[in-house]
């Protein structure tokens, strides 16, 4: 006698719909309803995703590939339904073209439209163009103005895509823009990084997929990732602390100058740590360089490895030469 | 009669690129590839701090940043007179090496591979393995919702003569799994180092930023031997495969027969040695790297900067206006030749100036067991091989480079920016030849230039009309059904181009064939 998959697991007591679910949906925490409604919508409809590259690098599309837990296999075979990205579809040309115009002509408000680049907007929008129409080139502009107002909601990956980054740095001759501003009604999210840390993107996507919307901060990052700076965090903060500077990169000692950006940079890969936690930019001896913030890479004309002065300096309480002096005060009886 | 195919986009690249093709009784007789993204990384650099280039040139390419990293460094290393201690030289190449494992793997199996293997085998798929067993039930889940986009992202594609194989294909998806976590163990190897991957942030002028521990060692050194295993008994044996598979495409895609290489990987202090040497490859007979001979030129390219200029010299000015100009990619020449850059040429080099004895066995071996000649290295097939050996011994040289650092020794020098100066820095790039050359004034950046590798390969024609050297693969390609020009796609995924890319199919008086489907 032979089972079937759905026979052989219910004698083993699970129902076979929490069975598919991927691992991240068969922790506790979830009710066993919510877990076998979802089981069963993921199975017949898991998350269109559509991922389109403006002015990017694919840098982002890289860190993503990056994913340990869930590994990116999973993500594509059991949470969404990667419908187009560039770098890993089969289809090209019309082919793939004929996912983008189907996704908004019959599938709207039902997908989720992933932006990675900034776009090149205005006269300079023919700076980046995929696919023809009527023998007319099909801007980027256009593509994300389309997909993006028939899209459910729209995540803005990597720090071109949130806030112009790279391409819009002083002096955008491309008169690139943030996803944000094309799109002032969308649904949006902002996951910057450059590039963005595998698991924000990852873990946005399952926030969204079983809870809805993340906390977002005034520039729309999710807060459970962008919520504290870097220095409040860092390693290297009680040397900061007691007043000692690193003399070099690589050197032990605070990095603040070197050009660290740490003290106005929101992100938690200070405790995350990048590539499965080998490693993190301010640990290897690096001061940081600032790549989830709206000022990424200008910072006001100082760049990335100039010593912010003070007044520049947000979210440190100066007082002393270098590090906060304090008094502690001993109460005698 | 003659016809243009249109794939627009090309995907499984990196980057925006365009190919009209003109064919006509079944083989490409015309070819256009056209850049189609444009960021002006060169213009926002002036006036910056010129240490910024490091981190601002990575942004070029998020699949080989190291690659800026390493241009940059050694372009600021000359410009501010400062020279890495022997720990900064092999961390860099460490750096460097990881990004080649991890970018050559992704290449042939995620991006090329789907030219050739038929991923729909893994739905008959009787196996034990639960991994592929997990597969079979996903992709036939998704056949059975009868939705338009089922198994996506890897089909619709083209049909064509895919492996006909069983077995072949399903060990090519297994692997085709196994590399992705490969390929993501190569940047955890370089993170050890690099801090993180993309966009590691250690690589500095001086050397670099991360010290030398023993725990680092051993854990650069356990991830390289996994990786080297999966080189030697999964990647090289699947190349061969699908050699054995297509024997046709050691003909096709020989492109111009020239060939430039920098060279790469520094065996000494600047200006010595190099693991993979430097050297042109030009009519047939290998000559001498002069890097004076490299000019650009700009007649169909969408700047109204001056031709044939030196990148030291060079200039970026968008003209979207321009008569006859069909790319954003300018036309770099070599001794005012065509030339071809990438893993064939740094292997073809060292193999005919025999500096590297390994790369000169693996080349002559692999050939002999072909029963092929040298100029089968000229094909599809001859670049993948390249690649392919190439990991190997860029792999087997990294184990060696990994024991030779000194924990507690310096990695970095520290350095001053000079108020006037001037630099270059050449490497190569997974996908070729790359430099950077920077004008400092005023402790500041004047002038910044970049000549990245697919601006060599996909350059389009040049100010005597010739065609860059992709455009003179695809001549000649044969295109069995106009409407699934799968053909064109492997001639096009062998360069590893990073920009993406459109092909078009039209007839003479240029009328659009109806829709066809891309790869």
């Amino acid at each position: 006698m032979s089972l079937s998959r759905r026979e052989f697991l219910e004698l083993l007591g699970c129902t076979a719909s929490v069975a598919m679910l991927p691992g991240f949906l068969r922790a506790g925490g979830i009710p066993e309803p919510i877990k076998i409604a979802l089981a069963e919508q993921m199975k017949t409809d898991p998350l269109p995703v559509i991922w389109l590259q403006g002015q990017s690098c694919a840098g982002c599309s890289v860190s993503t590939l990056n994913s340990v837990h869930p590994d990116i296999a999973e993500v594509i075979t059991e949470t969404i339904s990667l419908q187009f990205h560039p770098n890993v579809m089969g289809a090209a040309g019309d082919f793939a073209l004929d996912v983008l115009n189907r996704a908004i002509n019959e599938q709207k408000g039902q997908f989720v439209l992933v932006v990675e680049g900034s776009i090149p907007t205005g006269d300079g929008s023919a700076y980046c163009q995929m696919g023809e129409h009527d023998h007319k080139p099909i801007t980027a502009e256009q593509w994300v103005l389309q997909l993006g107002n028939a899209a459910k909601a729209v995540l803005a990956v990597g720090t071109c895509a949130a806030f112009g980054g790279i391409p819009a740095a002083r002096p955008n001759v491309t008169n690139a823009k943030p996803v944000s501003e094309l799109l002032p009604e969308a649904t949006l999210i902002n996951i910057p990084g450059c590039p963005s840390h595998p698991d924000w993107v990852i873990g946005t996507v399952a926030h969204v997929i079983l809870y809805g919307l993340p906390e977002l901060d005034e520039h729309k990052r999710p807060k459970m990732f962008f919520g504290k700076v870097v220095h409040e965090q860092c390693e290297r903060r009680a040397d900061f602390e007691n007043g000692i500077p690193a003399e070099d990169f690589g050197g032990q000692g605070c990095l603040y100058d070197l050009g660290c950006k740490g003290p106005e940079t929101h992100c938690d890969v200070c405790i995350r740590g990048w590539n499965n936690k080998v490693n993190w930019c301010i640990r290897s001896g690096s001061p940081c360089i600032g790549c989830t913030e709206p000022d990424f890479p200008d910072f006001g004309g100082y760049g990335l490895y100039t010593k912010l002065p003070r007044e520049a300096a947000r979210g440190i309480e100066w007082s002393g030469p270098y590090a906060p002096q304090r008094t502690i005060k001993v109460e005698t009886t | 009669m003659s016809r243009t195919i249109s794939i627009d986009p090309v995907t499984r690249i990196e980057g925006h690129l365009k190919i009209e093709l003109e064919v006509d009784n079944g083989k490409v007789v015309d070819a256009r590839c056209q850049g189609e993204m444009f960021r002006g990384i060169e213009k926002l650099l002036y006036g910056r701090n010129p240490v910024d280039a490091n981190q601002i040139t990575q942004r070029i390419c998020g699949v080989c940043p190291a690659s800026h990293a390493q241009a940059s460094s050694l372009t600021l290393d000359r410009a501010l007179g400062v020279e890495p201690p022997e720990n900064g030289r092999l961390i860099r190449n460490l750096i460097l090496g990881a990004n080649y494992l991890q970018s050559h793997i992704l290449h042939f199996y995620h991006l090329a591979a789907l030219d050739f293997v038929d991923i729909t085998t893994i739905l008959s798929y009787t196996g034990a393995d639960a991994g592929l067993q997990k597969v079979r039930q996903w992709a036939q889940a998704e056949v059975d919702s009868g939705k338009p986009t089922a198994v996506a992202p890897f089909l619709p594609r083209y049909e064509g003569d895919y492996i006909k194989d069983t077995e072949l294909n399903i060990a090519a998806v297994a692997h085709y799994l196994k590399a992705l976590e490969i390929r993501r163990k190569a940047h955890e190897m370089l993170c050890i180092f690099g801090g993180r991957m993309p966009h590691a942030v250690t690589i500095l002028p001086g050397g670099t930023a991360e010290n030398v521990t023993v725990d680092k060692i051993l854990a650069y050194a356990s991830r390289l031997e996994e990786i080297q295993d999966f080189i030697d008994n999964v990647y090289i044996p699947d190349v061969v495969a699908v050699a054995k598979a297509y024997p046709a495409y050691f003909e096709i895609g020989k492109g111009c027969g020239n060939l430039l290489a920098y060279g790469v990987f520094e065996e000494e202090a600047s200006g010595g040695k190099k693991l993979l040497a430097p050297g042109a490859y030009i009519d047939g007979k290998v000559v001498p790297f002069e890097v004076s001979k490299v000019s650009e030129h700009v007649r169909y390219s969408k700047y109204s900067s001056a031709s044939k200029l030196h990148p030291s010299r060079g200039e970026t000015e968008p003209d979207l206006a321009k008569t006859d100009a069909y790319s954003w990619l300018k036309a770099p020449r070599y001794d005012n030749k065509v030339v071809e850059v990438g893993p064939l040429a740094r292997m073809a080099v060292a193999h005919l100036t025999a500096t590297n004895e390994k790369a000169s066995r693996l080349v002559t071996d692999t050939l002999a067991a072909f029963n092929a000649p040298v100029s089968a290295l000229f094909s599809v097939l001859g670049r993948h091989a390249a690649r392919a050996l190439e990991a190997k011994v860029v792999a087997e040289r990294c184990a060696e480079w990994v024991m030779q650092l000194k924990p507690g020794e310096p990695t970095h020098t520290k350095y001053q920016i000079p108020k006037e100066s001037e630099g270059f820095g050449l490497t190569e790039a997974p996908r070729g030849a790359l430099g950077h050359w920077i004008t400092i004034k005023n402790k500041r950046i004047n002038n910044y230039q970049c000549v990245v590798p697919t601006t060599w390969n996909a350059s389009p024609r040049d100010d005597k009309n010739r065609l860059g050297p992709m455009e003179q693969a695809l001549v000649g390609t044969p295109i069995a059904d106009a409407a699934n020009p799968i053909e064109a796609g492997r001639v096009v995924r062998s360069f590893d181009p990073c920009i993406a890319c459109a092909v078009h199919v039209v007839t003479p008086d240029r009328e659009l064939v109806s829709k066809f489907r891309v790869l």
